[in-house]
């Protein structure tokens, strides 16, 4: 810590950083646009000049930019010096001179870096008399909109795309006042990334696309702290909301986890909770036609269909803990599965089990970024959990940083410290099937099928340590990949293994485990992560349950009355015969779900849950942390959440007491009293009676307007405001909010001053560092488990000779489920097409996957082995996830003209 | 203009990224050559120019536009780059400037209709001492008047014709 003097008031500041955190950290209100909290500092806009002093005798000092000058003990600035007041002004007002001064129309309004920082500074009449320079705007594709004459020339939005997340289609063109920030042309950035841009860049520039259409005012919506639901990272993101549509996604800062930025399926996935797809209300299916029903007579109707036979109960690994665990403790232990086929379900029980118990740690994404040494393994973690890539990319600037401490740069410092690693790799080793968006930035990148893959992490575990299980036969290409790999991971101080569920390879879970904890043998403070599938694969998993085939089985065998399924497509898991003969086995299919999914439409009775913008509840991420979502908009009846539905079903059949929740916290705490595991997930946000100050937080700011005015073309009469018994926070804009509130409940960040969300900053205990609100999620794993070595190495893996190897191949864009009813997400994917391996030219083929034949377009790829195809899951066979042997056949060798 | 950059260039240019750090460092001096060649750098000259040194083209569109000396549009025989600077700007440059508009025949950024010319502006030509200062291809002017105008534009002239 180093004593620093501002404005002759003595203040704490942390070693090595610049003045420019020290004063935020300290309250003070500073100007600043080019320093990003996660970008560092570039000293490009000369908005954060302040005065500082050599000593106690200097009265004249000198202006410096705060942000590029060091805290050093005893340093002595004035913010206040009239002086540095008046660069800043001037400062602010050139940067208007070429603003187009359209506040109003802009989307950034009300919660733009630019407008609070023009006020702040008190620049407020133009003096600058000449023409505007004006720059065309490019088309950036269905996600971000671009405005460039309200640039100010900051750097922010390069840094962010190129620098941090490695893109390399968004550059800045010309000089002076004619810079420009875009594309080389128009088109669609191509950055999976790119969302980040409407929160990095300070002004209306970017800004959200599809917002746009929907668009209000910051001030006017209502936000709440959620959960992204697209992958297993587990991302913290706030929804805002205004008239019951939830109108967009921002980033909600973990620590740990997602700190400032978000994928764009998280950003803009979300979309499903509006969408014509969604299910609203309750009815029965006859022949492919829905009749709504009353509440109560699809009630009637369940209870008529429990007497015909065992219930079973197919959970999923979209829908929360709470609603899982309701449904299994209503069908019971026995009858619940986790609604995944073999042997998906196989893998993510063994991943979930490794997880739970290995002896190297579970990382963070944060934690991950400090790598020195980064194996991936058999995953392609661009697609499956893309801002998990986006850490891992981080692990090139820590040895940039490294470079740094040598020179005794800070590693604030951003452009020397960036030109000092320029030629670095990032210390990662890919090895996957096909080609990844990782590989460019990897130090290396190895092509193996699933089975070598794993036979390879089998023989790298058993050099690192011999007690590891071998792997025999091994060719000496293989002991050669091998010995590298771990000697690169033996000399890193701290190695992370990464991999996943992407092949549905246990194989390849014990493999990564096993080189994990050979690791651990030899002192090294080793990281494991296993991506899975769904957003809530942990959770489930951890529960257990019987996999989609047993549940097939005994319906084949006559032996389940009514199947429930909640929240699940059982399309994506069975191909079409398998799925048919299931629902013909069983007498009654019942579906909750908040979508009409090809399942929901053969159900005989379907009933519309919540989605997550419309209730609360638990998600576990793939590293165990048990985080919770509230919801931000107040569903009408009939829709309501699963685990409710799941209770009035219980009840409707006469199984009183098994199931008395009222509220999401009696949800909570009987989950976490049934599952041992999950016993700490009540700490994971205060309770519904939680009050701050003697009063709950509000949801809505002090601003809002129209409250009374916004259904007037309805009825004019005052209506209360909506309540729910399962959220802390007030629907309302009574209430109390403070920068200091649970980090789990905070709704939206705003400060008087600050409207952007620039104003994270006042949330935080220092810059970068913790929220002042404390934790965000808790773990439902121990530091580091015993488990020793397990599995064996499976023989290499041999091509047929008239089949085809069909490798799932998953996309950021195009194979998720629920992102795909978005629409944003649907104009970013992009067409299905097969990649066959090989040096023969094709344009369409046709596959054969069990029974059923698909006639796709296909290109080749010589990287891949002849006898190896990819392809997309769920966008050509709807079931297709698994690797699996199918055989295809060329149907015509070019592209019709 | 050829479609692709001739083979002895593109030789070059692999040579000079053989020899820098990273082979991007080259971008400038291909850039160069190549103009020096065709007199500009169109789209297609650029892309090729990007994938022999195996940069983005929005990264390399983003040097070529930086650099006033680098055109990415076609240029006259002859480019005048009259400064706008300060010094010049007292010295009376904008007198320079109507008179060479005057007697081109075009704007500032256009070239004459027979592509003998191009008038565009730059910045300082650290010619102050001289201002108004102004640059023709690769020759520096200055003093330079009005009434000077007519004689460096037709000396030019039959220079190129
Ligand atoms: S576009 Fe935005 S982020 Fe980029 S330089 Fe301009 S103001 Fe800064
Ligand atoms: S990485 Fe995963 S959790 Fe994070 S925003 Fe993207 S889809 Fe959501
Ligand atoms: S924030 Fe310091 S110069 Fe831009
Ligand atoms: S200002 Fe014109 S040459 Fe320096």
């Amino acid at each position: 810590m180093a004593t620093i003097y501002i404005d002759g008031r003595a203040v704490e500041a942390r070693n090595g950083e610049n003045l420019l955190q020290a004063c935020l950290e300290a309250g003070t209100d500073l100007p600043y646009f080019c320093w990003h909290p996660e970008l560092g500092s570039v000293g490009a806009c000369r908005q954060c000049a302040v005065k500082q002093f050599q000593n106690a005798d200097d009265k004249r000092g000198r202006i410096v930019m705060a942000c590029m000058t060091p805290a050093t003990e005893g340093a002595i600035i004035s913010v206040d010096d009239p002086e540095a007041k008046e660069f800043r002004g001037e400062v602010v007002e050139w940067l208007m001179t070429n603003h187009p001064h359209d506040c109003p129309v802009c989307e950034e309004g009300g919660e733009c870096h630019l407008q609070d920082m023009t006020v702040m500074t008190g620049h407020r009449e133009r003096r600058f008399k000449f023409d505007k320079r004006t720059h065309k705007n490019q088309d950036l594709g269905p996600l971000v909109k671009h405005e460039m004459n309200r640039c100010i020339a900051c750097y922010r939005c390069v840094r962010f795309y190129r620098d941090y997340a490695g893109g390399e289609d968004l550059g800045v063109f010309a000089q002076h006042n004619n810079v420009y920030f875009g594309r080389y042309e128009s088109g669609t950035l191509e950055s999976t990334f790119s969302g980040n841009l409407v929160e990095v860049c300070p002004t209306g520039v970017f800004t959200d696309k599809p917002f746009s259409k929907v668009y209000s005012r910051k001030w006017d919506m209502r936000g709440a702290p959620s959960v992204c639901q697209h992958c297993s990272v587990g991302c913290n993101t706030i929804l805002n909301e205004r008239a019951g549509k939830v109108r967009r996604t921002l980033n909600r800062y973990n620590e740990d986890v997602n700190r400032y930025f978000l994928c764009d399926r998280g950003r803009y996935g979300n979309g499903f909770v509006n969408a014509p797809s969604r299910l609203r209300s309750a009815g029965y299916v006859m022949d492919g036609q829905m009749t709504p029903v009353p509440v109560a007579q699809a009630l009637e109707q369940f209870a008529a269909f429990a007497k015909d036979g065992p219930i079973v109960g197919i959970g999923s690994g979209r829908a929360s803990i709470e609603s899982n665990y309701a449904l299994r403790r209503f069908v019971g232990a026995d009858n619940f599965s986790t609604g995944w086929a073999e042997p998906l379900h196989g893998a993510v029980t063994r991943a979930v089990d490794i997880l739970r118990t290995t002896s190297a740690r579970v990382m963070p994404l944060h934690e991950m970024e400090s790598a020195d040494c980064v194996l991936v393994l058999g995953e392609d973690v661009a697609a499956t959990a893309p801002r998990l890539s986006l850490a891992l990319f981080q692990t090139r600037r820590t040895a940039c940083n490294k470079l740094a401490d040598k020179n005794r740069l800070p590693h604030w410092l951003d452009a020397p410290v960036r030109t000092l690693g320029s030629d670095l790799k990032a210390p990662i080793h890919v090895v996957t099937p096909a080609p990844t968006d990782m590989d460019v930035s990897a130090t290396q990148a190895l092509r193996a099928l699933p089975d070598d893959i794993a036979r390879l992490g089998f023989a790298i575990a058993n050099r690192i340590d011999g007690a590891a299980p071998a792997v025999s036969d091994l060719t000496e290409e293989e002991t050669a990949r091998a010995t590298a790999l771990a000697d690169a991971l033996l000399v890193a101080e701290k190695p992370v293994i990464v991999s996943g569920t992407q092949y549905a390879s246990t194989a390849l879970l014990d493999a990564a485990a096993n080189i994990a904890a050979a690791l651990v043998t030899q002192g090294k403070a080793a990281g494991l992560t296993l991506v899975l599938p769904e957003a809530n694969s942990f959770g489930v998993a951890t529960m257990g349950g019987l996999s989609l085939d047993a549940v097939c089985e005994r319906a084949q065998a006559g032996q389940v009355g009514t199947l429930v399924v909640m929240e699940a497509d059982l399309t994506r898991q069975l191909d079409a015969s398998a799925f048919d003969t299931l629902v013909r086995s069983v007498r009654h299919l019942v579906v909750i779900d908040h979508s009409v999914t090809p399942t929901a439409e053969r159900g005989e009775l379907v009933v519309p849950a919540t989605a997550f913008s419309e209730c609360g509840g638990t998600m576990i991420s793939m590293e165990g942390r048990a985080q919770r979502f509230l919801q931000v908009v107040y569903p009408e009846a009939p829709l309501q959440v699963s685990w409710r539905w799941v209770r009035d079903f219980a009840h409707a059949s006469g199984h009183e007491g098994v199931l008395d929740w009222e509220t999401l916290d009696q949800a909570v705490a009987a989950t976490a009293a049934g599952v041992p595991a999950f016993a700490r997930i009540v700490e994971a946000a205060p309770k519904a009676d939680y009050e701050l100050e003697g009063e709950h937080i509000r949801s809505q700011t002090h601003r809002v307007s129209g409250r009374t005015a916004i259904r007037a073309n309805i009825s004019v009469r005052d209506i209360p405001p909506p309540t729910s018994p399962d959220t802390p926070l007030k629907s309302d804009m009574e209430g109390t909010y403070t920068t200091d509130m649970p980090a789990t409940l905070i709704p939206f960040y705003q400060v008087p001053g600050w409207n952007s969300v620039q104003s994270l900053n006042k949330f935080q205990q220092e810059i970068g560092g913790e929220l002042r609100g404390g934790d965000v999620g808790v773990r439902v794993i121990g530091e580091r488990g015993t488990a020793g070595y397990a599995g064996v190495a499976p023989a290499r893996m041999a091509l047929r000779e008239n089949e085809v190897l069909l490798l799932p191949e998953y996309r950021a864009f195009g194979t998720g489920e629920t992102s795909m009813w978005s629409d944003p997400i649907k104009a970013r994917a992009t067409e299905a097409v097969i990649r066959v391996g090989g040096d023969a030219p094709v344009a369409r083929v046709s596959i054969q996957i069990g029974a059923e034949v698909f006639d796709v377009p296909a290109v080749n790829d010589p990287a891949l082995p002849l006898g190896v195809a990819l392809c997309p899951p769920h966008m050509v066979a709807r079931s297709y996830e698994a690797p699996c042997w199918v055989t295809l056949r060329t149907i015509s060798a070019e592209a019709a003209a | 203009m050829p479609d692709v950059i001739d083979a002895d260039l593109v030789e070059t240019i692999l040579d000079m990224a053989h020899h820098d750090v990273l082979p991007r460092g080259a971008c400038i001096e291909a850039m160069k050559i190549v103009q020096d060649r065709y007199g500009w750098i169109c789209d297609r000259h650029l892309k090729q120019i990007a994938d022999l040194l195996g940069m983005s083209l929005a990264d390399i569109d983003g040097v070529a536009t930086y650099y006033n000396l680098i055109f990415r549009q076609p240029v006259g025989e002859n480019v005048i780059m009259l400064c706008d600077s300060v010094s010049c700007w007292v010295m009376g440059t904008d007198g320079v400037r109507e008179k060479l508009c005057r007697k081109l025949g075009v704007k500032m950024g256009q070239t004459t209709e027979d592509g003998k010319f191009t008038l565009l502006p730059i910045v300082c030509l650290g010619h102050c001492d001289h201002a108004p200062a102004m640059l023709i291809n690769k020759e520096i002017y200055g003093p330079v008047r009005p009434e000077d105008i007519d004689g460096i534009i037709e000396a030019h002239r039959e220079k190129t014709s």
